[in-house]
């Protein structure tokens, strides 16, 4: 059996993703939490580049991992009455917590066993990605997004294949949730702002 | 052409594996990115007191090393190295411990993604401006994660503020980073910069005025997003006795150092690349100077070979002298400006830098089209201009089907 680099390189990256993942469950100390998911996170974005997804392995670094930093700060360091804040899970919530993770589980592992990986590989490379990985070393995932984002779709062969339909594109959506989102951050800073007092004064914030 | 492509030849024969030339590749540019990431500190650092030096009308180093006191990092790296390894009682050991190697190793990776030249890059990615950015945020965390786990309040202190610099300095610096990449059409370093070969005006700094003054305001959130004089106030002295790394010594503390000039010319390589015309020397001397002299003795830059390595290392050493100047300016402006207060560093960049990069933003989208209206044309001077999405990607007629994704998506339709 041949071991290539890939292999192997998706073995270190799914190996460090799923003990990461269960130290971010295993540990008590928040921070330390914070950590193992950043390294967690950090490996399946790795795991995206190694299946040439290259747009999506960067938006998951900018995402996840300045997310998990936002909420180590806002969430966590903001709101902690002691210097190294630990968090004790009571048995009820560890009981529900396996029940909803064994339930995700299953779900994961029937959608495994249910996709028929044979159509989804392309080519003998073991590239799973169809469009993309053909000639670049490195995804070239992003302007195939963007040109689907406006509607266009170089990948599908309109003309030859009846099934497939001229769509109208994903920006009008995405900008929808886009704005949405924006007025919800808004709302929150509004509602969490801190009232100013009534003699005038104005704190830095 | 890529490193690969050299190196295949050679294991070809005895290992017939494809694997084990891009083994070899990414040991060669990790070695090289570690080199060079080793040496800019080096002698930025050097740089750093010999300008602080002059601006404060004093000499500076002068003793190691002759003359100008060259090799005075490398004293002070010797003296680091035999400094005590000190965690305090109160810290978090083991994230105090493993924090300094987080800042420097997400500065490090920032490099993987720079292109030096043409084809000198570790890894050519489509989405190397969009992933640098990613992974120059990344930093931060290793700065919070100081702060935090040091069990000190100045660090701590240090730490929040870092954190809420990054959060919304982030914002601008996208704005002002979106603005070359729109004329561009591209989230490629390689093919933004190539946009600016020739001359200096085609350099978008040049290419209208509101590049023109996003260059300055990027420059002036990349100033801040890595944490330098007049907004340092993660480590502001006089304030928080030296902030989120008041805790370390050693070489703990000597990483987050390298960490930072790291990132200085990490920024400035990004501003040389998306503003100042990349590896393009703006004399055009590649062609009048360089092409003739590889001819003359023979070497060809256009193919693989000594002659492509030269053209490339051509293209290095400019954006290198480039960047180093950029590195310059933020250190003469650390030492020439006082420090801001932590009210007013929020204040310039929510209420200032955000609504001016959203007007240069908007301006510089705008542009193109009052040109287009006014005068039939979408550039004022001879400039680069960007390959329309539609010679980029061959979009299908109904009928005549064939490849799934555009061959015309070379390297040379960029040019």
């Amino acid at each position: 059996m041949d071991f290539t680099l890939e292999q192997f390189l998706f073995w270190v990256f799914g190996l460090l993703a799923c003990s990461a993942a269960i130290l971010v469950a295993a540990t008590q100390n928040v921070v330390r939490m914070a950590f193992w998911l950043v390294i967690s996170l950090g490996s399946v974005s790795a795991l995206f580049f190694l299946l040439h997804a290259d747009l999506l392995g960067a938006t998951q670094l900018l995402i996840y991992v300045g997310g998990t930093v936002v909420v180590l700060i806002f969430g966590v360091m903001l709101t902690a009455s002691g210097p190294y804040l630990k968090i004790q899970t009571s048995p009820g919530d560890l009981l529900m917590g396996a029940g909803v993770g064994t339930l995700l589980l299953a779900l994961l592992i029937n959608s495994v066993c249910s996709t028929n990986w044979a159509a989804l590989t392309l080519d003998t490379s073991g590239t799973v990605l169809p469009i993309a990985a053909k000639d670049k070393p490195n995804g070239g995932t992003a302007r195939p997004l963007g040109l689907a984002f406006l509607g266009l779709r170089p990948d599908q062969d309109l003309g030859n294949d009846p099934t497939a339909k001229l769509s109208p594109g994903y920006l009008l959506p995405f900008e929808i949730i886009s704005v949405h989102l924006l007025v919800v951050l808004v709302g929150a800073a509004y509602l969490a702002r801190s009232k100013r007092r009534a003699g005038g004064e104005r704190g830095i914030t | 052409m890529t490193l690969e492509s050299y190196i295949a030849p050679w294991l070809g024969q005895t290992l017939s594996e494809e694997g084990w030339a891009k083994a070899a590749a990414s040991v060669v540019h990790a070695a090289l990115l570690i080199a060079l990431f080793g040496a800019l500190p080096l002698i930025y650092i050097w740089l750093e007191r010999k300008v602080a030096g002059r601006i404060q009308d004093r000499l500076g180093p002068t003793r190691v090393g002759g003359k100008f006191g060259w090799l005075q990092t490398l004293a002070d790296g010797i003296k680091l190295i035999q400094k005590e390894d000190l965690a305090p009682a109160a810290a978090d050991n083991w994230i105090f411990r493993i924090a300094p190697y987080l800042a420097v190793a997400a500065s490090f990776i920032a490099f993987m993604v720079i292109p030096f030249a043409a084809d000198a890059v570790a890894v050519p990615l489509d989405i190397g401006v969009f992933l640098i950015l990613a992974l120059m945020s990344m930093e931060v965390l290793g700065i919070i994660l100081a702060g935090y786990s040091s069990g000190s309040k100045w660090a701590l202190f240090g730490a929040m503020r870092e954190a809420a610099q990054m959060v919304s300095y982030e914002i601008p610096m996208a704005l002002c980073v979106l603005i070359p990449l729109v004329i561009a059409g591209s989230l490629n370093f390689r093919e933004v910069a190539m946009l600016q070969h020739g001359l200096f005006t085609n350099w978008f700094i040049f290419h209208d005025p509101f590049t023109f003054l996003a260059f300055f305001t990027y420059f002036t959130v990349a100033t801040a997003s890595v944490k330098r004089a007049p907004f340092d106030l993660a480590e502001a002295e006089s304030e928080l006795v030296a902030g989120f790394h008041t805790e370390y010594s050693g070489l703990r503390w000597s990483f987050f150092f390298m960490a930072e000039y790291a990132s200085m010319f990490a920024v400035s390589a990004i501003a040389c690349l998306l503003f100042l015309g990349g590896w393009y020397s703006g004399i055009d001397a590649e062609t009048w100077l360089v092409t003739p002299l590889l001819s003359a003795i023979g070497l060809d830059p256009a193919t693989t070979g000594l002659g492509h390595f030269l053209m490339n290392a051509f293209g290095v050493k400019v954006l290198l002298i480039k960047g180093s100047l950029l590195v310059f300016v933020q250190i003469w402006v650390r030492w020439t400006l006082p420090r801001l207060r932590i009210d007013q560093v929020m204040t310039t960049c929510l209420k200032y830098l955000v609504p001016i990069s959203c007007f240069l933003f908007l301006g510089a989208v705008l542009w193109p089209l009052i040109l287009a209206t006014t005068m039939k044309r979408t550039t004022l001077l001879e400039g680069p201009m960007a390959v329309p999405i539609g010679n980029k990607v061959s979009v299908q007629s109904r009928g005549t089907g064939s490849g799934p994704l555009a061959k015309s998506r070379d390297e040379g339709s960029v040019r």
